[in-house]
């Protein structure tokens, strides 16, 4: 037997909607299987991964709010795989966004510049420290591509090492609370630093806001912009478009710089929005699990909306299953790499007619 | 300084370089058959839950090591239904091996966190192994170690030597015209991938048998992407990968030494160094060749036979 792929002029308009769905009801499916082979129900542990968090007004916005680092990094991933550069460290610019912004939030704590110049500017300053700090950590992988063709498969990833042990020491060392306890934390943020709730009381912060707007800008960008046409037909020909005249190198740092940039952001919003201090980690692996964020979404802005949401659940449904089912988190990421195994599968059946040959027919 | 710690310093450099060159090589002959598989930490984490669990239960070094390394083949396995016979993307399908890989680990390990076995035994030749300064080095070693050369020795051998290397590396570096002359892409770079999957999983048996010699989730900690950027500085080249291990291993141990005698600078920025020692080296690779003169031609490239 043998599986002979034609491939297809067009890719396929139906199967290019259907792939993913197909690909998230097969994980599902598998990892029903795991959890059978673990000795516990599947049906249980189906309805407390992906029902029960749906249930409750708290855990909506739980879902919410998870949901929006892993939209931001896989927007921004979105525009480096479209243009087949592989940013894998968006863990690292992650952390350096945080720890970037966290930085100003420290460094203004109780301090004179929020009387004298009110403190209503320390949030947006943050953010933006945020975005910068991601930019500037991705631009090492763009450089050293672009200047020396150093895969940047390899350094971006090597970089996330250096992050979390850079981050490690900072909070551990001279960003250490004084009054902590000898607990490896910094001080709690002012509420001048930290992101306003929209629903009083809730979890829901503004930070979400800010991911929405970036889903509606990327994809504006990257429909309607030279600059989304040049990425796209760089992923997709580049001796065209070489030919046509674009520069590698610009598109290479700029896609970088954006990717970086977003993971940065979603970093700060994480830190200011829902840990409110920096710690030794901040981060559950959301850098990672965008890769598959991205790949379920099809690199399209609202296609990632639907699947940061789906993998956001995936998350506080493995919480919830820890604690009712004793099932253990390596399950959760288990299945996300099934998942993104089933995503690339059925991707396909997007680009390939795909005929099943048995021996006889040869 | 005392030959004694100079010897056992050396020594620690070859443990810590065995695992990186052990998954490396098995990496090189995937890579020279055209296919990138970054699924190596993936694979490499898997075969060190499944060797010690394996080795705990049946208390036999051997048996686990062969377990991991099965398992690391299974895991390839995986991995070229996708990229081979699927014609899927290879980094991103190397990425979701990877986090697979961390999660099924988990799940093997979790009942043998906290358990210990003893390491496996070196060896001991009478005479030899009691040699100053070279004798544990080179007669002293585990059985591990002298495979993992073995290993090298016979990948460098069927590469440049063995018609069937030649038929290899044509299938990396032209696929098309490997095709038309009758050469099946397809199954040579399966059994490629295979032959990576398996190194990749006695690599990682090796960490949790004679390195640590213990199970703890994640105890891979980034060795398998240091061993896909070795097959990188390497060039491709088998024996490369040797001398690049040795040569990580030596930032590993300098920072373990460092810790123990308490120098002056933070754990962090010390752990940190392997990984800085990667980018660094990728470096130089990069800044002494020119840009992918000897990765092969095919690297990363799907193949769609046309019949």
């Amino acid at each position: 037997m043998r599986i002979d792929l034609e491939p297809r002029a067009e890719p396929s308009r139906w199967a290019s909607i259907a792939a993913p769905v197909v690909a998230l009801l097969l994980a599902i499916a598998i990892g029903g299987v795991v959890v059978a082979l673990l000795g516990k129900s599947p049906v249980q542990a189906f309805s407390v991964y992906f029902i029960d968090p749906l249930s409750a007004s708290w855990s909506l916005q739980a879902l919410a709010v998870k949901a929006s680092p892993l939209i931001l990094i896989a927007v921004g991933l979105s525009f480096c795989f479209r243009a087949n550069l592989w940013n894998i460290g968006a863990e690292g610019q992650f952390i350096v966004g945080g720890a970037l912004g966290g930085w100003l939030a420290l460094a203004t704590h109780d301090g004179a510049y929020q009387q004298s110049l009110g403190g209503w500017w320390i949030l947006p300053a943050m953010m933006l420290l945020g975005i910068v700090g991601g930019a500037l950590y991705a631009m090492i992988p763009a450089i050293l591509r672009v200047t020396l063709g150093v895969s940047e498969i390899l350094s971006s990833l090597m970089l996330v090492y250096i992050a979390g042990y850079g981050l490690d020491y900072l909070v551990r060392g001279p960003w250490r609370d004084p009054q902590g306890f000898n607990f490896p934390v910094s001080v709690t943020f002012d509420p001048e630093a930290t992101l306003p709730s929209l629903i009083a009381d809730g979890r829901l912060h503004a930070g979400v806001l800010l991911t929405l707007a970036a889903v509606l800008i990327a994809s504006v960008v990257l429909a309607k912009t030279m600059f989304g046409y040049e990425v796209r037909l760089f992923g997709a020909a580049p001796k065209a478009a070489r030919f046509a005249g674009f520069s590698e190198r610009t598109i290479t740092l700029a896609v970088f710089a954006i990717s970086g940039g977003l993971a940065g952001l979603a970093g700060i919003i994480e830190v200011s929005g829902q840990i409110n201090q920096l710690q030794p980690s901040i981060s559950p692996g959301y850098g990672f699990t965008a890769i598959i964020v991205a790949f379920l979404g099809r690199l399209a802005p609202f296609g990632i909306l639907l699947a940061g949401l789906v993998l956001a659940l995936t998350f506080i449904g493995g919480e919830g299953a820890q604690v009712a089912m004793k099932l253990p988190l390596d399950l959760t990421s288990a299945f996300q790499g099934i998942l993104l195994m089933c995503v690339l599968a059925a991707d396909v059946f997007t680009r390939y007619r795909v005929r099943i040959v048995t021996g006889a027919a040869r | 300084m005392n030959p004694d710690i100079v010897q056992l310093v050396l020594v620690t450099i070859v443990t810590a370089a065995t695992p990186l060159f052990i998954a490396a090589v098995g990496e090189l002959v995937a890579e020279r058959s055209g296919v990138l598989n970054l699924g190596v930490e993936g694979m490499m984490i898997v075969g060190a839950s499944v060797g010690f669990a394996v080795a705990y239960m049946t208390d036999s070094t051997v048996l686990g090591a062969l377990a991991g390394t099965a398992s690391g083949v299974l895991m390839a396995a995986l991995f070229a239904v996708l990229v081979i016979g699927l014609a899927a993307n290879q980094v991103a399908s190397g990425l979701a091996l990877t986090i697979f890989g961390i999660g099924v680990s988990g799940l093997i390990g979790s009942g043998f966190v906290g358990q210990k076995r003893t390491a496996a035994q070196a060896l001991w030749i009478p005479g030899l192994s009691d040699l100053p300064i070279i004798g544990r080095l080179f007669f002293g070693e585990d059985l591990f170690v002298y495979a993992g050369i073995a290993l090298i020795a016979l990948v460098a051998y069927f590469i440049s030597r063995t018609r069937a290397g030649l038929t290899l590396r044509a299938v990396g570096d032209n696929h098309t015209s490997a095709h038309v002359l009758g050469l099946s892409v397809g199954r040579i770079r399966l059994l490629a991938v295979l032959f990576g999957g398996g190194c990749a999983g006695l690599a990682g048996s090796y960490l949790s048998l004679v390195y640590t010699p213990f199970w703890s989730p994640g105890m891979t900690a980034g060795r398998g992407w240091i061993a896909l950027a070795l097959v990188v500085f390497a060039s491709w080249r088998p024996w490369r990968v040797l001398g690049g291990a040795l040569l990580f291993g030596g930032a590993t141990v300098l920072q373990l030494h460092a810790q123990a005698f308490g120098i002056g600078l933070p754990g962090q920025l010390l752990s940190s160094v392997p990984y800085a020692a990667t980018v660094l080296a990728l470096i130089v690779l990069s800044w002494r060749n020119r840009r992918g003169a000897a990765a092969p031609a095919m690297l990363g490239m799907p193949f769609i036979s046309d019949r």
